[in-house]
């Protein structure tokens, strides 16, 4: 996190073990404007992780006509991995956006449980 | 059983206007050839191959599965099923199914439609990769490195298949069960065109 400013990055590799498979893997999405989030862990999980959450955004959108707040965004991912508790998504989330009127950089990091861990600096 | 799913080789690329499948032709049990004419490349419909290495049962209830879908999905609607619907669906069914019962399938999907050609590497476990060139099973560890270097956009029929031709008699060479046969599919605006079988003999 910046001045008013948050940042995520992210490889690009798709491999299996030793072999790589790709080089243009997308694991950073936009959610709105002021939100993205990072993806990692198991590919699959992974795409399953981020339909699901696109789906949930676009109900909210629809249903509240607005952008969901970071904080908000990032309790919704810790509820929908925490629902798979005793057979979870092998994905590990970083959520990095810009809340509220003055822009405060909002940075969250999750286990696959859904554990957020807030930060300050960076994650 | 994750040998047999190694053992089938699949090799891929997306040419100018084409793409192209390949897949050897030998089922195996254990030690033994059972059947060494086996095609491992399905028509999913008019303008959609679909190669999948893995267990014998699987792979057929799966790639069938799928098949008939597509075909439901044209007969309700009218319309064809774009080459990244039909794949997205696919890896849809694959990554419910894995943690219920997972079908042993990976394979690869290409096709030809508005947009043009593509081709999608789909794994046992529901990932999708869009890529310009790809492999499943050992053959990969082959011929990675030749696609790397010798794939360009673009490239003509006669360039893919030379190739192709190119992964074919390094996989033959090297690898240690030779003496493979493979099926050449080629998927264009046009169609589906299955070339001449590579035969290891002649290769």
């Amino acid at each position: 996190a910046g001045k008013n400013c948050v940042g995520i990055a992210s490889d690009r590799r798709y491999g299996q073990y030793q072999t790589t498979i790709a080089t243009d893997a997308q694991k950073i999405w936009k959610i709105h404007d002021k939100l993205y989030i990072g993806l990692s862990g198991l590919a699959t999980d992974v795409q399953t992780f981020i339909e699901k959450l696109k789906f949930r955004i676009t109900l909210y959108q629809l249903r509240e006509e607005r952008d969901i707040k970071p904080s908000c965004f990032a309790q919704l991912v810790s509820t929908m991995l925490y629902e798979k508790r005793f057979g979870p998504y092998f994905v590990e989330p970083v959520i990095a956006g810009l809340e509220g009127p003055n822009n405060e950089p909002y940075l969250c990091a999750m286990d696959l449980l859904g554990c957020t861990s807030t930060a300050k600096g960076f994650v | 059983d994750t040998l047999s799913i190694a053992m089938d080789h699949l090799l891929g690329l997306v040419g100018k206007d084409y793409v192209l499948l390949i897949a050897d032709r030998k089922v195996a049990y254990s030690v033994v050839a059972l059947k060494s004419d086996h095609d491992k490349i399905m028509h999913l419909d008019a303008s959609k191959l679909f190669a999948i290495a893995g267990e014998g049962g699987d792979a057929v209830q799966f790639s069938e599965y799928v098949q008939k879908n597509l075909h439901l999905y044209n007969l309700k609607t009218g319309l064809p099923l774009s080459t990244k619907a039909a794949a997205h669906f696919t890896r849809n069914e694959l990554a419910t199914a894995l943690r219920k019962g997972p079908f042993q399938v990976n394979a690869l999907l290409g096709g030809v439609d508005h947009s043009g050609p593509s081709l999608y590497h789909l794994d046992y476990l529901g990932t999708l990769h869009k890529v310009n060139f790809g492999a499943q099973g050992y053959g990969g560890y082959f011929c990675y490195s030749i696609l790397d270097r010798l794939w360009k956009p673009d490239m003509s029929l006669d360039e893919g298949v030379a190739l192709m031709n190119t992964c074919i008699k390094e996989i033959n060479s090297r690898f240690l069960v030779g003496g493979a046969d493979f099926t050449i599919k080629v998927v264009t605006a046009e169609g589906i065109r299955v070339l001449d079988p590579v035969l290891a003999s002649s290769a």
